[in-house]
């Protein structure tokens, strides 16, 4: 692990918990202040071939872009989530936008713009290896930047345990074959209205791949970041476990703050193999719009992981704060016997947010297990919706699931629902479903209040108290940012 | 004075609880308040503390000289009034820790000071929940979260033992506790007995007042103080039960 805390780390490790105490409102909404290149806004056959042009890819990929772009094109967008919004214009987006001082790619992080850097640096990441090195954390870093990655920490170590960590649009170039047998092989081209556009126009995202029984070495971790102007943000994940290999994945993204609303269409596909396991955690607090519904994220994403192998684990853990619409079901396709499909969630809807949240396990593998917790909480007249589906299919011998699902209300202008839906068709199997809904009584609101804790902080240290269930799955650094995240997105909840 | 009630008149739910009562207590003072059920002694403990819902219609409360009406429950509690609730509530997840420490920093930050250091923290509450005998390890238990009547109760005291507040009120501490929970929670409300601190207990019973003996015993009957005297009127209470007070 790392080396003793020296001065320099010390002081970054304060400024970025002073950086995240002190974050109001949404602290994260400067605007870096960088010239881009950006491709025009509009989508076609040209945009595609334009982007896979500048990432230098393969024909078969390109071919794979385009199949998905020509189903796309056909396709509908789903009306069957609990929340409304304006449709978004496909043909305004800009798909593609790159600084550009990095049109040549960074060679080392010194070589990365300096505002950049700033940028992230005042979002709290800590990006320099030898500050990480250092300092308390053991986390490497993949940044990206609108469409780019702008650099990865740690690779020398990682590569040093034969973990591949790198942005994907460098894994296409160096690990071909890993790629192309992976890619889309979870979420295939045509699966649903935004992984097809995704598919399309997907910019830059990490791709993963830990070996045969090699136990990754650090946390790795990805933050996203919009930045331009009209863009979308289409990554595109992609983690392997190899056998009996273990890895912990953690995400975090922001976005400035904009009048508009901005699309982010992600898909993230995990593979785990015999034995294997990957736990991927996500922190999402993309911007949420102003107190009365303007602007913000709409955070469209496909999130499934693929216990391929017997005795294979994927476990979805997500904090999810932000975004302005949220319509996302990370999900485990339990194909191999024994194996294990964990999901925990919080999820909070605070003003006019709105989340359709939830996940889906299907079990094919005998004896397959899922554990599915969600904690929702709506505040302001946010709009909270867990859906799940739970698949038993014939060969799931003695499958079982646990479902909880828990919804907290702050205030009566917020709604919270829950659309469960299960499948059996083996009658081996077992499924427990237990489901709350509950308010912050006025008893406990007094009795925090009478030993001198103010409101806010009160709602707050209640929420969290709620969701310590999810916390806990979350790796300690993140638990406690994920915390504090909780109570800013609740400021102006109460009162 | 630490605490000065005047003419109070307080109501719940449209319907008048507290009918003119006065009240005065000094530094180090220990005040018994006695009286039948439904007199309105909880009602008396949650104005004094600011809870929701309970309409000050007339009267005033100086807390330290100040107009203690005017302030929200934290700032109250922060300015070193404590309330020992007789149904402390659940509160799941939050550990007895996080709540103390929050209340800690809110009373500091009150009074202008920094964050208390972790350590100083975990020792001064080790050292407290030695006191009032609960183990380290309900400390990190969820608030009141399947606590047993006897520990909530030790619990309150606990608490009030980390903050060290001016005047405590304790509704009911002592209902519901076996001989030796009354005996510990009793020594608790001892331990913090001094020249600058006074205390009100709100009691049925005789029992507590064996171990935390008071300086002045009063009878809450009818929205208002009826009688008030020394240790002996609590005995004399005890005996003769509060029929003879109520009628007259
Ligand atoms: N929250 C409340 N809502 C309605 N009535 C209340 C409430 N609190 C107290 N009361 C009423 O006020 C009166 C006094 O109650 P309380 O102060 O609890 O008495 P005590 O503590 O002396 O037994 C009772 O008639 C009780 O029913
Ligand atoms: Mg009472």
């Amino acid at each position: 692990m790392a080396a003793s805390p020296d001065a320099a780390a010390v002081q970054n490790i304060r400024e970025v918990t002073e950086m995240v105490a002190s974050r109001k409102l949404y602290s994260a909404g400067f605007i870096t202040d960088i010239e881009a290149d950006k491709v025009p806004p509009g989508l076609s056959e040209d945009v595609i071939r334009l982007i896979s042009a500048k990432k230098e890819e393969p024909e078969w990929l390109l071919n794979f872009r385009l199949k998905a772009y020509r189903r796309w094109l056909t396709m509908t967008e789903p009306e069957w989530a609990h929340v409304s919004y304006e449709k978004v214009d496909y043909q305004s987006i800009s798909y593609y936008s790159q600084p550009k001082s990095m049109k040549d790619g960074p060679k080392t992080l010194d070589e990365v713009d300096p505002k950049l850097l700033e940028t992230y640096r005042k979002l709290g990441i800590p990006l320099r290896e030898q500050e990480m090195l250092a300092g308390v954390q053991n986390v490497a870093v993949d940044v990206v930047f609108d469409s780019v990655s702008v650099g990865t920490t740690f690779k020398k170590k990682l590569l040093e345990a034969g973990v591949i960590f790198c942005p994907l649009s460098e894994a296409v170039k160096t690990h071909p074959e890993l790629v192309k047998k992976y890619l889309g092989s979870v979420v295939p081209f045509a699966d649903n209205f935004f992984a097809a556009l995704n598919t399309a126009v997907f910019t830059e995202g990490s791709f993963v791949y830990i070996p045969k029984g090699t136990r990754c070495p650090m946390e790795l971790s990805t933050y996203f970041r919009i930045n331009e102007r009209n863009t979308g943000q289409f990554e595109r994940t992609l983690i392997i476990a190899d056998e009996g290999s273990h890895v912990s994945y953690l995400e975090g993204c922001t976005a400035p703050q904009r009048d508009e609303n901005q699309l982010h269409a992600a898909v993230v596909e995990l593979v785990a193999l015999d034995d294997a396991e990957i736990k991927y955690s996500t922190v999402q607090n993309w911007y949420p719009g102003d107190e009365d519904g303007r602007g913000g994220i709409y955070n469209f994403v496909t999130k499934r992981g693929d216990c391929r192998g017997p005795r294979s684990k994927i476990s979805w853990t997500q904090v999810e704060t932000g975004s302005a619409i949220t319509w996302k079901y990370p999900s485990c396709i339990l194909r191999g016997d024994d194996s294990v499909g964990e999901f925990y969630s919080v999820a909070l809807t605070n003003h006019r947010q709105q989340a359709d949240t939830g996940t889906k396990m299907i079990h094919i593998g005998k004896r397959t297990k899922s554990t599915i917790v969600s904690k929702g909480i709506a505040a302001g007249r946010g709009q909270q919706s867990y859906r799940g589906l739970v698949r038993m299919l014939e060969s799931a011998e003695g499958a079982r699931n646990h479902t909880q699902c828990d919804s907290l209300l702050i205030g009566d202008q917020c709604g919270a629902h829950t659309f469960p839906y299960t499948e059996v068709r083996n009658p081996s199997a077992t499924l427990e479903h237990e489901a709350t809904t509950s308010k912050i009584s006025e008893d406990q609101m007094f009795y925090c209040r009478a030993r001198g804790i103010g409101e806010e902080e009160a709602v707050s240290m209640i929420v969290n108290g709620f969701c310590k269930d999810v916390f806990k799955e979350l790796p300690m650094e993140f638990a406690v940012e994920a915390q504090k995240l909780l109570a800013v997105s609740l400021e102006g909840a109460v009162g | 004075m630490l605490l000065e009630i005047t003419n109070l008149h307080a109501r719940v739910e449209e319907k008048e609880i507290l009918k003119g009562l006065n009240l005065s207590i000094k530094p180090g003072e220990v005040h018994a308040i006695m009286g039948p059920n439904g007199a309105g002694k909880s009602t008396l403990s949650n104005v004094i503390a600011g809870r929701e819902g309970y309409e000050v219609t007339d009267g005033s409360i100086l807390f330290e000289g100040q107009d203690l009406l005017a302030l929200d429950p934290e700032v109250r509690a922060c300015a070193g009034i404590f309330l020992g609730f007789q149904y402390p509530v659940e509160i799941p997840g939050v550990s007895n820790m996080t709540l103390l420490k929050a209340a800690v920093n809110a009373r500091r930050k009150h009074n202008g000071e920094s964050e208390i250091a972790p350590n100083d923290f975990l020792t001064w509450v080790r050292e407290q929940a030695k006191k009032v005998k609960i183990d380290p390890k309900m400390l990190s238990r969820g608030v009141n979260e399947g606590f047993s009547g006897g520990e909530k109760k030790r619990n309150e005291i606990l608490q009030m033992l980390v903050l060290q507040p001016t005047l405590m009120i304790l509704d009911e501490t002592d209902s519901g506790l076996d001989i030796d929970a009354l005996k510990i929670v009793s020594d608790g409300i001892n331990a913090l007995r001094g020249p600058a601190r006074s205390t009100v207990l709100v009691t049925h019973y005789q029992r507590l007042l064996d171990y935390v003996q008071p300086d002045f015993v009063h009878v809450l009957a009818r929205g208002r103080i009826v009688r008030s005297g020394g240790p002996e009127l609590a005995k004399e209470l005890e005996e003769k039960g509060y029929g003879w007070l109520e009628a007259a």
